[in-house]
Order: structure tokens, then sequence, then C-alpha cells
């Protein structure tokens, strides 16, 4: 292996973002080939629904990815990623709500159906703006991001970790969620932003955008996995690893840990949010559901699966969760939460290092002297 | 102590000479400056009025029995605990009670826990370079890259602590005693001009700890050295002055062979080790 | 021989008890229905006379009478001359029953009846009679009910009446209310005076008619309204504020006892137990399922749980703590994923083995209803018990931890664990029967959350933040903490409320408890000593 000329290429230059990068794009070519290309009685040929649905598992991946970076390397577990997914998520809402204009129920250009059926009179300050998409996009990133500011400044700088941030993570989300559940909040209250019809000009219910949305979903999470990996190949990274393992150490040795959490927490959310705003389109509404603290720690349990510390394990984890997911869901949805909470306990006390940890071990037991010969050609 | 006594300080280091470009003041005294510090826990005084002074260059060993203050001594040096009053200076510029670990740290302050705390998920290598005297910033850290001169700087100490051929591997997987060598490693990366160490030589054989005595004494002179241990042997072989804390306090201060006579001394620590 | 003497005399105070009651029974059953008799016989404007005549009988059946007799349901058998109450006249046949006993007649053609007719004029009589012929009632709790029907009901045909009432009445409570209910009618009728008699007073209706005053056209009369309606103002806020102030407690010994045993598996053992939430389920689940053991009987059903609702949760935690904690001892954030792991499988059990829907579990009679402080304070009875019962599990506790041998081992062992088993405690065991306790407690809490909240899968999930944000708030390990940081909590929720609504209330609480984690990481309470990391 070459050494880092620059820290940009790093990422790129280890095995494993290779072979992520070199499967999800064969994936995504290979999807959107039998989606156009296979003639639609055949058994290869993948539906729209299917791509969608794809889509709606490459969503999920990111966000597992973005929950791996703070749990895996910075020991951080958040039990409130689902907020910061559910806030991106809100974002585009707003802007494909907007996009509807005057097509809505009631056709009124300015309001959406939700606040006319309330008799509000004229839009929020808050909903100004959302109709230019360059707006919504930058909120995207910015409505999590700034709430991951704010509450990760809080939390790191008084030191709140370990499962006490976990319990205030997940209280953060349960306070949003109940606060999204109020008609007074503005955001569509229990049914949320839905009955969306194009986006950017396209019509989100043409075959074409669905495919779209869900390649520009693997770029995504393409570009959101080499982020990650950007970050923990990078001496940051190990400081994270350092402040997981040894807070007060790494404190001792000058670097400000509070910063370095919160650094790489704000990066997480914004993550979450981009999956969450890619979210919405595909699955075509947003509601506060996606603030339940349950659908945070699922997420947990995706990585957890997966293997933590790995990034990609976290999106093999999601994948396979989901879609086991949509299978008993589909089959004996009663059946579902039972296995989802086996699956909490056996992975927690069976395999802690998850698929990953599998992986690796079969890997090393294949060849044994390779991984250390590696490292040295990095150092 | 007059402004000529102070420059024609022997133990005096001049800035270019200094390891590191650390700011501490010491121009007009010591390196360390402890007064009248009280800590209590829960009504329980583990710190009484304690004053305690360290001069620039010295190698200082602190000697105590269990529950003497030792270890909440260094917490309070490095802001890790606050004390209920009293005051704490480094040099004569900076006040350390108004600071926290990070800045204390990057002023120059290094210190070694008791039990060896490494980064065990990462490599040895990597532990060192952690501790490197670089900017320790945000932005600065994520776009590091290991320059050569880091590389031999890295290298050198690695030749210091003896852990050239484990350089790759995890720091998990090292004995007690490695641990310890590469804390202290990680200690000389820092380039501090003040190290605590706690507790050096717990678990380290007899040819490891005359090793570390060896490293402790060059180092002074260059850099203050703090040491607080157990092992009456090791403290009688490194030992120039000898502080013994008893209950939170000072008991003795002076050489090895003052304070192994102080009746006091011998009454409450020595008394019992014989 | 002496059970012989015994039954002997029961007889003979039987006999002297009874016998006379029985006799008068007869003689008024006689003047009833000579009464009755009239009422059908009479013209409807001796009707007045008569009606008066029975509402000042005392005769406790007066009221169903007249009340029969208003709506149109007072008849004769045409054969038999019975008089007869009217249950259902729907259809052809109607049935009636006894206007003297009761007792039901079983159907009735509806031709075979002469309904006694009523007018208007009579029945409008009769309203102002009813109103004042409960004043007449033995019990003083059904005199004092009338006469706060009265209030603002009063009208000048009364006035006489209730005066006379408001006089002789031996209970002090009925004689002020009648007061009241006098005064508002001369409120009503621009009477100054009236006005000072109202003012200590806390009832809605008096307020009213003050309020009503106040705007009147008298200025004399509308400013000693005003002033009269200030003070009132002044004693409701007092009295809203011991209202506010007990839901606060009602509520924080709540969270107390969903917290507490929280506080117990991980403020003591640092055991993260996601699954605590459905302890407390259970704890709910086991008072419904003794009620459908004992129907009939929820008194006995419910004191029967407290003892089975722990029993059932300790066992349950127990095995959680066996099957999966045990070997996750020291990885407190896997510990958090498994226990949520089956916190879900509970829930899904409950659903899927009783029902998704919620469960109603009967509040028993001594436990129902409420104490009244005065006219605009009355406490909830099962929101008092709770309190009770909260303050005697945190007691319990308390004895348990400071003054047993288990309480001794736990803490040994919490404190330094290899030194504990050196000592010879068995840690594991300790272990097990610490994460009992604390789950047991879980039980507890969902027996007293059944009295006062639904029973059903979700009840733990609802409590399971709160319970953690109260134990951090409190300050982690320490039972004293929980306690003043449930009540805490508990008080500032209730105190918000009001201005901002429940939902919005909570997620303030949120706020504050994470704002002042910021000045206080570890709590009200913290746990001080050397640092730990060495």
């Amino acid at each position: 292996m070459a050494s880092s000329q620059t820290w940009l290429f790093r990422p790129f230059q280890e095995r494993s973002t290779q072979i992520f990068l070199g499967v999800l794009f064969s994936a995504l070519v290979l999807v959107t080939f039998l989606h156009l290309f296979m003639p639609q009685d055949s058994a290869l040929h993948v539906s729209a629904y299917t791509v969608t649905l794809l889509g709606k598992y490459l969503c999920y991946a990111l966000l597992a990815v973005a929950v791996d970076l703070v749990w895996g390397y910075l020991g951080i577990l958040s039990l409130g990623h689902g907020a910061f997914f559910a806030l991106g998520g809100y974002a585009m809402g707003m802007y494909l709500m907007r996009q509807i204009g005057d097509r809505g129920t009631y056709g009124d250009p300015l309001l959406p159906d939700f606040m006319v059926f309330l008799n509000w009179q004229e839009l929020p300050w808050y909903w100004l703006g959302f109709d230019m998409a360059w707006f919504a996009f930058i909120m995207v990133l910015l409505a999590p991001g700034l709430l991951a500011l704010v509450f990760g400044f809080l939390a790191f700088r008084s030191r709140v970790t370990g499962v006490y941030l976990s319990i205030i993570t997940q209280a953060l989300t349960f306070a949003l969620m109940l606060a999204f559940f109020r008609n007074e909040m503005g955001f569509g209250g229990n049914n949320g932003l839905t009955d969306f019809r194009d986006i950017l000009g396209f019509n989100l219910r043409s075959d074409a955008t669905r495919l779209g949305l869900f390649i520009a979903t693997g770029v995504a999470l393409a570009i959101g996995y080499v982020i990650c990996r950007g970050i923990v190949t990078s001496k940051l990274g190990r400081v994270s690893i350092a402040c997981r393992d040894a807070e007060a150490r790494t404190r001792f040795l000058g670097y400000r840990v509070e910063r370095v959490q919160l650094f790489v927490f704000v990066v997480s959310a914004m993550l979450a949010g981009v999956a969450g705003a890619l979210y919405v389109p595909q699955v075509g509404i947003i509601n506060p559901s996606e603030f339940s603290p349950l659908f945070s720690i699922e997420i947990v349990v995706w990585v957890a699966l997966g293997g933590r510390a790995t990034l990609y394990g976290a999106v093999i984890g999601a994948i396979l969760v989901n879609y086991a997911k949509t299978v008993f869901t589909g089959v004996m949805p009663d059946a579902w939460l039972f296995a989802l909470g086996a699956l909490f306990v056996l992975v927690t006390v069976f395999l802690p290092k998850g698929i990953a940890g599998l992986l690796q071990k079969d890997r090393k037991a294949n060849a044994n002297d390779d991984a250390p010969a590696a490292q040295e050609a990095t150092a | 102590m007059s402004m000529f006594e102070q420059l024609t300080n022997r133990e005096r280091v001049f800035e270019f000479l200094e390891p590191a470009q650390s700011p501490v003041d010491v121009r007009h005294g010591p390196i360390l400056y402890m007064e009248d510090v009280n800590v209590s826990f829960d009504g329980f005084h583990a710190i009484n009025n304690l004053n305690l002074t360290i001069d620039d260059g010295e190698l200082r060993c602190i000697i105590g029995p269990n529950g003497a203050g030792k270890t909440t001594m260094m917490d309070i040096i490095t802001g890790k605990t606050r004390p209920d009053n009293g005051s704490v200076w480094f040099g004569s510029r900076h006040n350390l009670l108004t600071m926290n670990e990070p800045e204390i740290a990057s002023l120059g302050i290094g210190r070694k826990f008791q039990k060896p705390t490494v980064f065990e998920a990462l490599t040895v290598f990597e532990n060192l370079e952690l501790a490197m005297a670089t900017n320790k910033g945000i932005w600065p850290t994520l776009t590091a890259i290991l320059k050569p001169e880091h590389r031999d700087r890295i290298g050198e100490v690695l030749e210091t602590i003896k852990l050239e051929p484990l350089c790759n591997k995890p720091a998990g997987i090292l004995s007690h005693g490695q641990k310890q060598w590469l804390e202290i490693g990680m200690l000389l990366m820092q380039k501090p001009r003040l190290l605590l160490v706690d507790e050096p030589v717990a678990g380290m054989t007899e040819q490891e700890m005359e090793r570390t005595a060896e490293l402790l004494t060059s180092l002074a002179g260059k850099q203050s050295v703090v040491v607080v241990e157990h092992d009456m042997g090791f403290v009688r072989s490194i030992a120039r002055k000898v502080t013994v804390l008893h209950q939170g306090s000072v008991l003795a201060e002076g050489t090895m062979d003052q304070v192994s006579n102080d009746p006091e001394v011998i009454k409450v620590y020595l008394g019992e080790e014989a | 021989m002496s059970i012989f003497r015994l039954l002997a005399g029961l007889i003979f105070v039987w006999c002297i008890t009874l016998g006379p009651s029985l006799a008068t029974a007869q003689v008024q059953d006689d003047a009833a229905q000579a009464l009755l008799q009239r009422l059908v016989e009479a013209s409807n404007a001796e009707r007045t006379a008569v009606l008066k005549q029975i509402s000042e009988s005392g005769d406790e059946r007066a009221r169903g009478w007249l009340e029969a007799f208003s709506a149109g349901k007072l008849a004769t058998v045409k054969e038999s001359g019975t008089t007869v109450v009217v249950l259902n006249n729907v259809g052809r046949n109607w049935t009636v029953a006894s206007a003297l006993n009761g007792e039901e007649l079983g159907k009735v053609s509806r031709r075979a009846l002469a309904t006694v007719r009523v007018n208007n004029s009579l029945r409008s009589e009769v309203e102002g009679l009813l109103a004042v012929i409960d004043l007449t009632a033995a019990n003083p709790d059904v005199r004092l009910a009338a006469a706060r029907d009265l209030l603002g009901e009063v009208d000048g045909a009364l006035v006489a009446q209730i005066e006379q009432r408001a006089q002789v009445d031996d209970n002090s409570a009925v004689r002020d209310m009648l007061a009241t209910a006098l005064a508002i009618h001369r409120l009503e009728q621009g009477d100054v005076s009236a006005v000072e008699t109202l003012s200590g007073s806390l009832n809605a209706k008096a307020r009213a008619a003050l309020n009503n005053a106040s705007n009147s056209d008298d200025p004399a009369l509308a400013a000693a309204a005003a002033q009269a309606l200030e003070s009132i103002e002044q004693k409701l806020k007092m009295n809203r504020a011991a209202e506010t102030l007990y839901f606060g407690l009602s509520l924080g010994s709540v969270l107390v006892l969903a917290a507490i045993g929280l506080a117990i598996t991980f403020g003591v053992m640092g055991v993260i137990n996601m699954a605590h939430g459905e302890l407390i389920m259970l704890g709910a689940y086991t008072t419904w399922g003794m009620q459908q053991l004992f129907p009939g009987q929820p008194g006995l059903a419910l004191i029967l749980s407290i003892p089975a609702g722990f029993l059932v949760a300790a066992l349950a935690g127990i095995a959680i703590e066996r099957s999966v904690i045990q070997y996750l001892k020291g990885r407190p954030l896997e510990t958090l994923l498994a226990t949520f792991g089956i916190s879900l499988i509970l829930q899904q059990l409950v659903r899927t083995l009783v029902s998704p829907l919620n469960r109603s579990v009967v509040t028993p009679d001594w436990m129902s209803g409420s104490i009244m402080i005065n006219e605009a304070l009355s406490l909830t009875l099962n929101r008092l018990y709770v309190i009770g019962f909260a303050l005697v599990v945190f007691a319990g506790l308390m004895l348990i931890m400071r003054k047993t041998r288990l309480g001794l081992e736990v803490r040994a062992v919490t404190q330094n664990r290899a030194m504990a088993r050196s000592m010879g405690i068995k840690a594991t065991k300790v272990d097990i029967l610490t994460f009992a306790l604390g789950s047991g407690v879980a039980g507890l809490a969902g027996v007293a959350l059944s009295q006062i909240t639904n029973v059903g899968p979700n009840l733990g999930q609802n409590y399971i933040i709160d319970s953690f944000m109260v134990v951090v708030f409190g300050g982690v390990g320490n039972l004293w903490g929980t306690l003043v940081a449930g009540l805490t909590l508990g008080t500032i929720n209730q105190v918000l409320e009001p201005w901002a609504g429940a939902v919005l209330a909570k997620i303030m609480v949120l706020v504050m408890i994470i704002l002042f984690i910021q000045k206080r990481p570890k709590g009200l309470f913290p746990q001080k000593g050397r640092a730990a990391e060495g």
C-alpha cells in the first residue's frame, strides 16, 4: 500500500473501502439493469416496488453507518439517532409539501392541506424558504446538525457519557416525538407530512424517479461511508478510539475529548439527517413515529448485529434486519417483535462482535500473518 | 528568592534547551507550587492544608501510606479534582485551578496513572503517535499526516522503552510491565515540563525496575519529575529529595536518609514497612 | 350451655330492637297507603296539598313517589286498586312495582292501569318539593347533598321552608349550606347584606352569584361583591396551589414507585434494566389476574396482589438476571440492549397471551371516592393510597438496605466485589437477591399503577424513561435522592401543566433535567468519592 499522500485519499487506500464501494456500485448497476432491461414478466425483473424497498434499506444502511461512527469508534451509544433521521426527513418533507402547491385537496397555493384543515391563516415562519430546494437541502444537514451541536455541547461539556448519555438521548427523541405529535407544532401532528407529488420537478410516483432516488441513495451511502472511513482512518479516528477506551487518559494527553465527541456526533447526526431526507420521498410519508425510542434503539441493534466499529458491518446489519422485518411482517406480523427482541438478546450475549466479527475471524484463520504485515506497511 | 539567584540557578533551563515549547514561566520560582490545599469527600479530608513546592528540573519522590492523598494530589494538579480551597500554580504564570485537563496537559504536565492506562485497541505505535506533542485541535488532528520526523521521534521513544518489536501489536496484548513502559513512553512523547508518575514500577521485574530508575533520573534536570511510589528500594535508588505525605498533608521532607530517620515518619509509615 | 344462653340473649336483643321497628314500619305503611290513595283520588287543586303532605311525611319512599308522579308513572291497578310505580312503559304490557314496598309485580296490561294524571303546574310544584324533600332525610350526607342542589335554585316559594330547615337542622355543614343557598337567593334579589355571608364561600355557585352581582347596576352592591370575589379568589388560589401540590405529590409518588426498583438495580448494582417498565407491567397484570381469580372481591384481590405482584415480578427479574444479565457483567451498554430486547418480548407476550387492548382493573370501594377538604379542594382516595403505598415501600426498602444482612452484603458487593467475596459473601447470590428485590418493587409499582392508570402492554414503556430520569436526577445509587427527585419532578410537572399543557410540560421537564445535569452531572445527591480510575 502506498503511503498516504494526503488525508483526502486515505479512506480509499483501505482494502475494506475498495471492496465496499465495489460491491455497492455493482449492486446499483445490477439493480438498475434488471429494472430497466429485464422484461416485466421475467423472474429476474426488479419491480419499481422492489427498487424503492431497496432504496429504503440503503437509507437505513446510511443511518446505521452514522450510528456506528459514534457508537463503534467513539463509544457513544446514541439511542436518539432516530431523531436526527426524522429531522432530516421532516426538512425534506416540508420541501415536498411546499412542492405540492395548489394541487392539494383544499387547493391552497401556500398552505399545506393539514394547515388549511386546522384553519391556519398563514404559513408559520419556520416553513418559509422550504419551497426552495437548495434551502431545504441545507436544512436537511443543518436541522439535525444544530440539534446535535446544542445537545452534544451540553452533554459532552458536562461529561455525560456511557449509559447516562444513552438514556438522555432516548429522552431527547422521546420529547421530540411528543412535541411533533402536537398539531400546534405545525408539522402535521399525528399524520405527519404526506401526499407528496414531485421532487425537483420529477413525479414521485414515476418509476424513473424511484430508480433515480434509489441510485441517489446508493451514492449518498457511498459518500457517507467514505466520509466516515476518512474520519476513522485519520488520527482523529484514533483519538476517537482513545476517547472510547480511556477518556481520562486522552484528556491528560491534551486532547479536548468533548470537542472530538461533539465533532463526530454532529457529523454523524448530519449523515442521519441525509438518510432521513432520502427516506421520505421513497416511502412517501414522514410522521412522528420515526422519533419513537423503539426505532432509535432498533438502529443500534442493526449495528450490533453487523458488528460495531467496522462501518460495513452496520450496512450488512441494517439490510439484513430490515429484510427480515419485511419478510416477517408480511408472513407473521405478531412474531416480528419476538424475533427482534430475541435478536437483541442473542447478539449481545452470543455475538458481541457481530457478523463482521465472524468474517474477521475467518479471515484471520485463513491468512494469519496477513493483517499485521498490512498494518506494518501503513505504519 | 532574588532575581539574581533566579538567573544563576543551576537548575534553570534556558528556552532553547527546553524539550518542548511549554509556556511555563519558571524564572520567578518553582515549577509547581501548591499552597494550603484542602479537599474533602463527604466529610473525609483527603487533602489537608497541603503545601508542596517542586523546583524546575527536580526529581521528587512522594511516599506515604495508603490514603495519604498521593493520588488525590495528582488529581488536583492535573485538573481532575477541584480542591475546596488553596492555590496551585504551574510556574509563576499559570493558575492550574482555573484550567481543565487538556489545557493543563498542553501546558506541559504529563501524568502516568497508577493503573497503567494505555489505549488497548490501538497499536503501540499509535499510542505513541497520539501522545506526540502536536496541535491537538479537531481539524489538525483530522488532517494530520505522519511526517518522517514524527516517525523518527516515535522510533526514538520506542527504542527507549524497548518496545520496538511490538510496535504494531495492539497495546492490549502487552504485559503489565510493558504497559507501564508504554505509558512512560507516551509521557515522553508529550515532552512535558512536569511529569507526574504514579507507581511506575508496580508489576515490573527487578531488571525493568532498574531501567525505569535510570530513565527517570536521566529525565530529571531537563524535566521535573514527581514520582509516587510504594517500593522503598526503588525510591532509595532514585530519590534525591523525598516528601512524606500523611493524612493529606506533608509530614516530612528531605533526603531519603533524613526522612527515614524522622521519628514521626517511622511511626506512621516506615515503621510498618520494617 | 353457654352457647344456648348466648343464642337466647341474641334472640332477645333481636326481638327488642327489631320488633318495634317492624311495628313502626307497619304504621308508616298504613299512613303512606292513605296518602297515596288521596293523591290518586284528589282533584288537581287538592293534589298540591297532598303532595306537600307526602313530602313532609318524612317517609323515605316519598321521593320515589314524587318522582314517579311527576314523570306520570304513578298508577293504580284498576282491579285491585293498589298503587304502583311503572318501571317500564314501553309496549303494551308495562312492568310495575308496588309503590309501598318496591316489590316487582311483573307485567300488567296498559289497559288495566290508571295513570295518575299530572300537569305542568303540578310538575313544577313537585320539583320544588323534591328539592327540599331530602332536607328532611335522616342521613346528614343526603341532606347536605340536597342543600347543595339548592344553591342558586332557591325561589320565593321555597324560602320559608328552607329558612325553617336552616334553623332546625342539627348538622352545621347542612346549616351553612342552606344559609349559603339563601344568601345567593337574597343576593339575586339585590340584598347587599347577603354578600357578607357569601364572602368566605368557595362554592362555585356562590362565586357565580357574586360575579353577577359585581356587574349589577347598584354600585354599592357591585363594589361589595367585587371585594368579596377578590377574597374568594385569594382563597381559591391557595386551594388550587394545594391541589396542584397534591397532584404533584401523587404523580411524584408514582414516579418514585416506578423508579425506586430501578434505583436498586441500576443505582446500586449498576445494571441497566430496560425491561424494568415491563416488570411494572407484570405487576399490574398480576392485579388484573387476581381480580379474575376473585371476581366480585376487588379489595381482597388487590391486597393479595401486593405479595403476588412482588413475587411475579421478582421471579421474572431472577429469570432475566440468570438468563442474560449475568453474562453481560461490566458491559452496561450491551446490558441495556439485551434487556431492551427482553422488554420487547415481554410486551409482545402479553399482547399475544392476554390481549393487545387495555384491561380494566376494578378499584375497590374503599379506594374510590374522595375526601372533601372544602368546596374547592377534594382529594381522590386512590391517589392518597398510592402516596401512602409509595412511602411505605420506600421506608421498607430503606430498612432492608440499612438494617438487614442482605442490605449490608449488597452494599459490600457493590463497593468491592472481590473483597466481599473473599470475606465469604456469595456475590452471585447477592446479585440475584438484589435484582429480585428491585424487580419485585417494580411489581409493587405495577400493582399501585393498576389503580390509577390503564393496564395495557404499553404500561411499562410509558414509565421507563421517566423512571430513568428520576434516578439520574436524584443521583445514582441514592434512595433518598430517588425519593426527592421523584416527588420534585412530579410536582414540577403538575405546576407546569396548567399553563403549558401535559405534553409541553413533559418536554419542559425533560429539557430541565438535561440542563440540570449540566450543573450537576451526578444528580441531586451525588456519591462522592476518590477518583475510581487511578
